[in-house]
């Protein structure tokens, strides 16, 4: 089956590298155009790597500094109109400062691709992971992508580029990663050559698109009652379509590379026969299959879902892998204060899907790890405690619970 | 720095325009906004569309010139236009500019000038969108051209006041009340001259009036043909806002000039030149007519007290008579000692200051 050939044409090369310079290899190997920095720990590690590689002529690319993140977006959004593709990124208060060009990029249907270095919001301050600041988009029309190890912020990034560019799509793409915990973490990962970037990525073509004086249209007149809501319905199309690009991408990605998982919006770990699944976006995957592996010697049936895919959302996936469990435990790196059962935003998410099912397990929300504070195996050991009792009916299920908060504060 | 900046171009279909029979025929800007009779600021876009010509593509922040100016299904533009975010001006230019700039230098598209121009309001460049205007106008090693038009306030949200709208001014936000007579309390700011005082490498700074056609067309070409990030201020006159009759739109744009209420200006690579009628009044060959009949011809001013327009003509008069370049810096003396800004040039030709300012030989 083509799915799982592999293709042994190209050569790829080992490099320990973090989260961000292995995001900046793949904008050298993406011959990204035009990039604009504005400095926030902890994405903009990846905006001083492709500044060097640009300076040390690895790189052909205009790389501007901006004077803010509004115009760092509305930079690479105008240049992205040109026919040129483009990188951005932000993180927390940042990705917050540049909200109006954030969405409007995502109105006009223009494939740029951002990194956020996931981080909490102020105040109070703190440098530390939080999923909230991407997730401030997610009803926006961006495709979201949650990254959990160095190999796949590369991968992640080609694909980016790809499905967002692709013209049944053409939807911004942000990659999130773990502020930390990711961005600036060790990790082995495979660096291909050329051939094979070319080989899965076309050019950027805008076609009828294109804002050049060869082609003289006026984009993003006032439409107002006339003809708005037909304009949001061609997005929800491209949004819809995003799922079947997405696989065919990710498939295509597989051969070349030889690498991937069985399916291209979640990643499981040993979910085929548990009673138990608990689900996580981006570096918590990592104490939570420890911890999986060692209630498995214990004799628990426990699995861990990854949903990589926010937007679109895998619906049909967690259909497929959650129906009849015992109990699903989803574990937000995020707060939705006032939200449904005061659940995180994955959480509720996750509840909606499930909705449809005959056979739904209870799914029980967790909040940890905000502010950039680690979520230990013991953490998850009394997740999945937590998560038993509830899903059983000893502990309220009305409500998600705080991992790890301390003292009085009700 | 010198090394990445963009050098003039040649650029023939940019030449000077001498007399209103130079101006093209092509309109690059045709019928299908629905501005308000008299809108000098739509009189502004035919007049940018026309100087630039076809290889151009324009750029507008919301405000009326893309919520009046750009309806789906009824573009009056002719040559691409898009819409930027109201305070992205700036920013959008060099998007774009960069965006040109990358696919020529890779072979991606033909190599040839753009001219990119950059549309804002006074609301979306003076006020929100300054720090971009001034971001651009760092970036030397591309070409944009970012035209500010002034109709002073926030016009398309129904005329509040801006940081560009003049002292005393009736606005949505600022009412002449039986308590309060005048709420609108700042003075103009002087955005042109603030963009040169604060970008030395910006080789073209100018300040204009819609009211002045063949002056503004020149300057349009003058600041493409500088190359670099330009900036050029357009006064325009704003029926609606101002509150008058569209019949004296012209009349009222000239009035602001003749009163020496809007100076025009241009600073080309550094050279600062006062045009037409400010030109007169600048060599003393023309009196400034008095503030009061630009004034009391307009709706917004019309609570004004005696004592209100002699304050105006004050501060106008304080302009002329006090600051070292009339419209352009407000600086009203220099310290003692320091040499006129004449005499400090011939002290640098003799050689002995050359080296110890900087200047390097070309
Ligand atoms: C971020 C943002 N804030 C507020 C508005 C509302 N708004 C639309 S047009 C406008 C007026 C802009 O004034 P100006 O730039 O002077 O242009 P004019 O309307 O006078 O042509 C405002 C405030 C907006 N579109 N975007
Ligand atoms: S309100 Fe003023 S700027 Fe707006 S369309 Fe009317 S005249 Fe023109
Ligand atoms: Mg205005």
């Amino acid at each position: 089956m083509a799915m799982t050939e592999v293709s042994r044409r190209f050569a790829q090369h080992e490099e320990l590298i973090t989260g961000t310079e292995a995001v900046a290899q793949a904008l050298r190997l993406a011959d990204v155009d035009v990039m604009a920095g504005y400095p926030i720990r902890p994405y903009d590690s990846v905006m001083s790597s492709v500044a060097k590689m640009i300076a040390n002529g690895q790189m052909d690319a205009d790389f501007i500094v901006a004077e803010s993140e509004h115009s760092q977006f509305e930079i690479v959004k105008h240049a992205s109109a040109t026919g040129a593709r483009v990188f951005v990124g932000s993180s927390g208060v940042g990705w917050m400062y540049a909200m109006e060009a954030i969405v409007v990029t995502a109105a006009l249907r223009l494939p740029v691709v951002a990194l956020v270095g996931n981080r909490a919001l102020d105040d109070p301050g703190a440098f530390g992971v939080e999923h909230n600041d991407a997730l401030m988009v997610r009803d926006s029309g961006w495709l979201l992508y949650w990254v959990a190890e160095g190999q796949e912020a590369l991968d992640a990034t080609l694909l980016a580029y790809r499905v967002a560019e692709d013209a049944r799509v053409s939807l911004p793409c942000a990659l999130s990663m773990d502020g930390a915990f990711l961005t600036h973490s060790q990790h082995l990962v495979l660096v291909p050559e050329k051939d094979l970037v070319e080989a899965f990525l076309p050019p950027y073509d805008l076609k009828k698109r294109r804002f050049h004086p060869d082609n003289p249209i006026s984009i993003a007149p006032q439409y107002n009652e006339d003809w708005v809501m037909e304009t949001r319905k061609q997005s929800d199309a491209a949004m819809r379509r995003a799922r079947g690009v997405i696989a065919e991408a990710y498939a295509e990605l597989k051969r070349l590379t030889g690498r991937g998982d069985p399916d291209p919006f979640v990643e499981t770990y040993r979910v085929e026969d548990a009673d138990y699944v608990l689900i996580g976006m981006g570096t918590v995957a990592m104490p939570i299959k420890v911890a999986v592996d060692q209630l498995r010697e214990e004799g628990k049936r426990v699995g861990f879902l990854r949903i990589k895919w926010f937007r679109p959302f895998p619906d049909e996936e967690l259909r497929r892998l959650l129906h009849g469990r015992k109990g699903v435990g989803v574990v937000d790196r995020d707060y939705s204060y006032g939200s449904t059962r005061h659940g995180g935003a994955v959480y509720n998410e996750v509840r909606s899907a499930l909705y449809d099912l005959e056979d739904r397990p209870p799914v029980i929300g967790f909040i940890a790890g905000l502010g950039g504070r680690e979520v230990s195996v013991d953490d998850v050991f009394q997740i999945e405690a937590k998560l038993e009792q509830a899903a059983a009916g000893d502990l309220g299920a009305e409500s998600a619970h705080w991992i790890g908060v301390r003292g009085p504060v009700e | 720095m010198a090394i990445t900046q963009t050098r003039p171009q040649e650029r023939p279909e940019l030449a000077p325009i001498r007399t209103i029979r130079d101006v093209p025929v092509e309109e690059f800007y045709t019928s299908g906004h629905r501005t308000c009779q008299g809108c000098h600021s739509a009189l502004l876009m035919k007049y940018l569309a026309k100087a630039a010509g076809p290889r151009t593509v324009t750029i507008g922040a919301t405000g009326c010139m893309y919520v009046a100016n750009t309806s789906y299904y009824a573009t009056p533009w002719v040559i691409p236009w898009m819409h930027t975010q109201l305070g992205a001006t700036g920013s959008a230019v060099i998007g774009a500019a960069a965006g040109y700039a990358v696919q020529q230098r890779k072979g991606k598209l033909a190599e040839e000038p753009i001219n990119v121009i950059g549309i804002a309001g006074d609301g979306g460049g003076a006020d929100m969108g300054l720090s971009a205007i001034s971001a651009a106008l760092q970036h030397t090693q591309y070409n944009v051209l970012i035209i500010l038009y002034d109709n002073e306030s926030y016009a398309n949200t129904d005329i509040q006041a801006s940081g560009s709208t003049p002292w005393g001014a009736v606005t949505a936000f600022t009412p002449s009340g039986t308590v309060k007579r005048i709420t609108q309390d700042r003075w103009k700011k002087n955005t042109p001259g603030m963009l040169v005082a604060g970008h030395p490498e910006a080789r073209y700074i100018g300040s204009a009036s819609a009211a002045f056609g063949v002056d503004v067309m020149n300057k349009i070409r003058t600041a493409l043909r500088v190359g670099g990030p330009t900036y050029l201020h357009v006064h325009d006159a704003c029926p609606k806002g101002w509150d008058f009759d569209p019949r004296y739109s012209r009349e009222l744009g000239q009035l602001a000039v003749e009163c020496g209420i809007v100076p025009l200006w241009e600073v080309i690579e550094g050279e600062l030149q006062y045009n037409g009628i400010t030109r007169q009044i600048v060599e003393g060959r023309r009196k400034r007519k008095p503030v009061r009949e630009y004034l009391m011809r307009q709706g917004r001013f019309a609570h004004f007290t005696e004592e209100d327009v002699d304050y105006f003509q004050a501060k106008v008069d304080e302009m002329w008579e006090k600051w070292i370049l009339p419209g352009v810096l407000p600086v009203q003396a220099l310290p003692e000692g320091l040499p006129k800004p004449g005499r400090r040039a011939a002290g640098l030709a003799d050689g002995a200051g050359a080296a110890a300012n900087g200047a390097v030989a070309p």
